[in-house]
C-alpha cells in the first residue's frame, strides 16, 4: 500500500457508492448505552453506583408518595390511618385545597371567577407568545386586563368599562397628534384618558348594580392566586418599562439619561424586601391621611420597578452586543429613531436578551412569595400561617412545601421551555 | 460599453457641494478644508491610504458623521443638525457598507421593502414588486425568501445594493464595498456597480479596486492626511500622477 502513491496510479471511478446504513453497534440506543454508560471501567463503576443511588432514593420516596393518605380531615386521623406505615399526609392538600389556591377570605361561591380568569389568561397571551396565532386576536390581549380585573375583584362591570373607554380615548387622541409631535401626542393622550376617567367617575356609581359581581377587597386575595396575579402583572409591566429604561440610558439627551441611570442604580442597589416594607408601611406616612391606596397596587409598583431595573440592564447588554453597523444601516436608509429602534435594533437586542429576561422573569415570579413577610397570605404565607399554625395540620411540612415547590417549578419550567422554543424560532442564520 | 458609459456627458447640475468642510474626532483633525463638487451623473472614486479620511468624508455626506465646520449641500438641501433635514437627505442618498449591514432578522425581501414601506409609505405590494425588480437587477431574485446569514458575502453585498436602490436614491455612496469579500466574489459586486454606473447613477466610491476606477470613474480623488491631494481623470491620474505622495501610493498598490 505504502509504495503506491495517488500520483503514480491513475484512477477513475466508474460506479458511485450508494448510501449505506451504519452498523448496529454505531447507531441507536445500543450505541448510546455503550458510549455514555459503559465506555470504560470507571464509567461502568459510576453507572452502577448511580443506579444504586437512584434505587435508594426511589425506594424511600415512592412508598411515601404512593402510600399517602388523601381523605383524612386532620393530622391525627392521618397518622392513625397510616399506623406506622410509610406514607405522606396528602390529605392536607385535599382538605385545604381552596385555601392553598385562593387564600382564606375569598368568597367560596366565587372561586370560579379567578379560575376563569386563569384560563382566559392563556387565550390572552397566546397571540403575544406564538407567532402562528393570528395577529387579529391581539384585541383579546388588550381586553384581558379589564375582564380579569372585573372577574377577580368583582364589582360593577362599568368600572373596568370606564377604564377601557379612557384608554381607548387616550389612544385615539395620541394617534391623531403623534404624527406632528411625539411629546404633544403623548401628554395629550394621557390627559384625555384622565379626563374621561374622572368624568366617568360621576356616572359609574349610579350604574353600580349593572352586571355586578360580588366585590372582593384586595386584602382578601391570597393563596397561589395572589402569586399568579403579582407575577403576571409585574412581568408584563416590567418588560416595557425595562425597554424604555434601557433606551433612556443610551439616550443622547442628558436629563433622560440621568433619570434612567439614577433610577436603575438606586433600585438595583436596594433589596426587594426593603422596597416591599416601604410599600407596606412607609408609603402610608407620605400619603394624605384617609387615602386608601390599595396594598396590592403598592406591591405591584415596587416589584415592577425592581424587575424593570434588572431587565433594563439585561436589554442594555443586548443593545451593546449589536454591531454599530446595524444602527448605521438603519440610519442610512432614512429610518427615524423610533422606526429604527422598533424595526431593527430592538427585535435583535431582545432576541439576544431572551435568556437574561427569562432569568429575571422566573426570579420575579418566585420573589412574589416575599409578600408573605409583609403579612399577605400568598401560597407561602398561607402555608406558614393559617395551615401550619392550625392544630389540625401542625407538623405536615414535607407535603405542603413539596406542593408549593412543585407549583412554582411547573410554572418556572414552563417559562424556561417556552423561551428555549422561542430562541429556536427566532434563529435565522442556519437552517 | 464602459467606454461608452464614460463618454456620456456629465451634466452641469450640481448633486453635492462641499465647501471648506472640517471634521475632528476629539482633538484629531480628520478632515481639513475639504472642497468638492459632484455633478449629477458623475462617478467619483476616492482612493488613499487607510486613515486618510476617505470613509469619513463620504459618511459626512449622509450625516452618519457630523462635521464641525463648513457647508455640505446634498440635492439642494443644506445639511444641518435638524433631524428632519437629515432623514430627508438619507432617504435620497443610498449607501453600501464594507460589512453590508443587512438586517439579519429579516428576509432578503423584507430587508429591501422595509425602508420604502416605513419611510416612503409605499403600499406593501408595490414595495415588494419594486424590490423584486431590483433583486432581479442584481441577479438574486431566487434568494428573496432567505435570510442574510444564508447568503455568501458577494450575494449579501448585492442585496445591500438592491436595498439601497429600492429607495430610488439619486446618489449612491459606496464605502469599500469589496474589502470584506473573498477574491472570487469581488467581481460579481463590481459587475453590479458597473451596471449601475451605465444607468447614469451619481456615485461616490471609496475603493481600492483601481481597475474599477479606470473603467468607470469620471474622476479619481486621492486623499491623504484628511486632505484632497490630487484629483484628475482616471487616465491622467494613473499614467501621469503629479504629487509625490500620489506617485508613492500608486507605486505601492500597483507594484505587483
Amino acid at each position: 500500500m505504502s509504495d503506491t502513491h495517488a500520483q503514480s496510479v491513475p484512477f477513475v471511478r466508474d460506479t458511485m457508492l450508494p448510501q449505506a446504513t451504519p452498523p448496529l453497534t454505531a447507531q441507536g440506543p445500543v450505541k448510546w448505552v455503550r458510549e455514555s454508560l459503559f465506555s470504560s471501567i470507571p464509567y461502568t463503576i459510576l453507572t452502577l453506583a448511580a443506579l444504586y443511588l437512584i434505587y435508594v432514593l426511589l425506594s424511600g420516596f415512592l412508598p411515601w408518595l404512593l402510600g399517602g393518605v388523601w381523605t383524612t380531615s386532620n393530622i391525627r386521623e392521618c397518622r392513625e390511618v397510616l399506623d406506622g406505615a410509610p406514607g405522606g399526609c396528602f390529605s392536607v392538600l385535599s382538605e385545604r385545597w381552596n385555601q392553598l389556591l385562593f387564600g382564606i377570605a375569598y368568597p367560596r361561591d366565587g372561586y370560579w371567577r379567578p379560575t376563569l380568569a386563569f384560563i382566559l389568561l392563556f387565550v390572552a397571551v397566546s397571540p403575544v407568545l406564538f407567532s402562528f396565532v393570528p395577529r387579529k386576536l391581539l384585541f383579546l390581549t388588550a381586553l384581558y386586563p379589564f375582564i380579569a380585573f372585573w372577574l377577580i375583584w368583582g364589582g360593577s362591570l362599568m368600572v373596568p368599562l370606564a377604564a377601557l373607554l379612557s384608554v381607548v380615548a387616550g389612544y385615539l387622541v395620541y394617534s391623531k397628534l403623534v404624527k406632528n409631535n411625539f411629546a404633544v401626542g403623548f401628554f395629550a393622550g394621557i390627559a384625555t384618558a384622565l379626563v374621561v376617567w374622572i368624568l366617568s367617575g360621576f356616572i359609574t356609581p349610579s350604574l353600580s348594580g349593572v352586571l355586578a359581581l360580588e366585590a372582593v377587597d384586595s386584602r382578601n386575595m391570597g393563596g397561589f392566586m395572589l402569586n399568579m396575579i403579582l407575577g403576571v402583572i409585574c412581568v408584563s409591566l416590567s418588560l416595557p418599562l425595562g425597554i424604555l429604561l434601557a433606551l433612556g440610558r443610551q439616550s443622547s439627551l442628558p436629563i433622560i439619561k440621568l433619570i434612567c441611570v439614577v433610577f436603575i442604580e438606586f433600585i438595583r442597589g436596594v433589596p426587594l424586601i426593603t422596597l416591599l416594607f416601604v410599600a407596606n408601611v412607609v408609603l402610608a406616612y407620605f400619603l394624605p391621611p384617609g387615602t386608601n391606596f390599595d396594598l396590592i397596587l403598592r406591591v405591584i409598583i415596587m416589584i415592577t420597578m425592581f424587575a424593570a431595573a434588572y431587565i433594563a440592564e439585561v436589554i442594555r447588554g443586548g443593545l451593546a452586543a449589536l454591531p454599530r453597523g446595524q444602527y448605521e444601516g438603519a440610519e442610512s436608509l432614512g429610518l427615524d429613531y423610533a422606526q429604527s429602534m422598533r424595526l431593527i435594533i430592538l427585535p435583535q437586542a431582545l432576541k439576544i436578551s431572551i435568556p437574561g429576561i427569562v432569568n429575571v422573569a422566573v426570579g420575579l415570579f418566585k420573589d412574589t412569595t416575599l409578600v408573605s413577610i409583609i403579612s399577605m397570605f400568598d401560597l407561602v404565607g398561607m402555608i406558614r400561617g393559617p395551615i401550619l399554625a392550625s392544630t389540625d395540620w401542625n407538623g405536615v411540612y414535607w407535603e405542603l412545601w413539596g406542593f408549593a415547590a412543585l407549583l412554582f417549578f411547573v410554572v418556572c419550567y414552563g417559562i424556561s421551555q417556552y423561551s428555549q422554543w422561542l430562541e429556536r424560532q427566532l434563529q435565522t442564520d442556519h437552517h | 460599453m464602459a467606454e461608452q458609459a464614460k463618454a456620456m456627458k456629465v451634466s452641469d447640475e450640481v448633486a453635492i457641494s462641499i465647501e471648506k468642510m472640517n471634521k475632528w474626532f476629539g482633538t484629531f483633525h480628520v478632515l481639513r478644508d475639504i472642497d468638492l463638487t459632484v455633478y449629477r451623473g458623475e462617478r467619483i472614486v476616492i482612493a488613499g491610504p487607510s486613515g486618510s479620511g476617505k470613509s469619513t468624508l463620504i459618511r459626512c455626506i449622509n450625516a452618519l458623521e457630523e462635521h464641525q465646520k463648513g457647508r455640505i449641500e446634498v440635492d439642494g438641501t443644506v445639511l444641518s443638525s435638524d433631524v428632519k433635514n437629515i432623514d430627508k437627505i438619507r432617504s435620497e442618498v443610498g449607501m453600501c457598507f464594507q460589512h453590508f449591514n443587512l438586517f439579519p432578522h429579516l428576509t432578503i425581501l423584507e430587508n429591501c421593502t422595509l425602508a420604502p414601506i416605513w419611510v416612503r409609505k409605499t403600499p406593501k405590494k408595490e414595495a415588494e414588486e419594486v424590490a423584486m425588480h431590483f433583486l432581479e437587477k442584481v441577479k438574486i431574485p431566487d434568494q428573496a425568501k432567505k435570510y442574510p446569514g444564508q447568503l455568501s458575502g458577494g450575494q449579501q453585498q448585492r442585496v445591500a445594493i438592491a436595498r439601497s436602490l429600492c429607495m430610488r436614491p439619486r446618489i449612491m455612496l459606496f464605502d469599500e464595498p469589496t474589502s470584506a469579500l473573498d477574491p472570487e466574489m469581488i467581481k460579481e459586486v463590481l459587475d453590479t456597480m458597473v451596471e449601475l454606473a451605465e444607468d447614469g447613477m451619481t456615485m461616490i466610491c471609496v475603493t481600492h479596486e483601481m481597475g474599477f476606477a479606470r473603467q468607470v470613474a469620471h474622476r479619481v480623488i486621492f486623499m491623504d492626511e484628511g486632505q484632497i491631494v490630487e484629483q484628475n481623470e482616471p487616465e491622467e491620474f494613473f499614467n501621469n500622477p503629479q504629487s509625490p505622495r500620489t506617485k508613492l501610493f500608486l507605486s505601492q498598490i500597483l507594484g505587483h
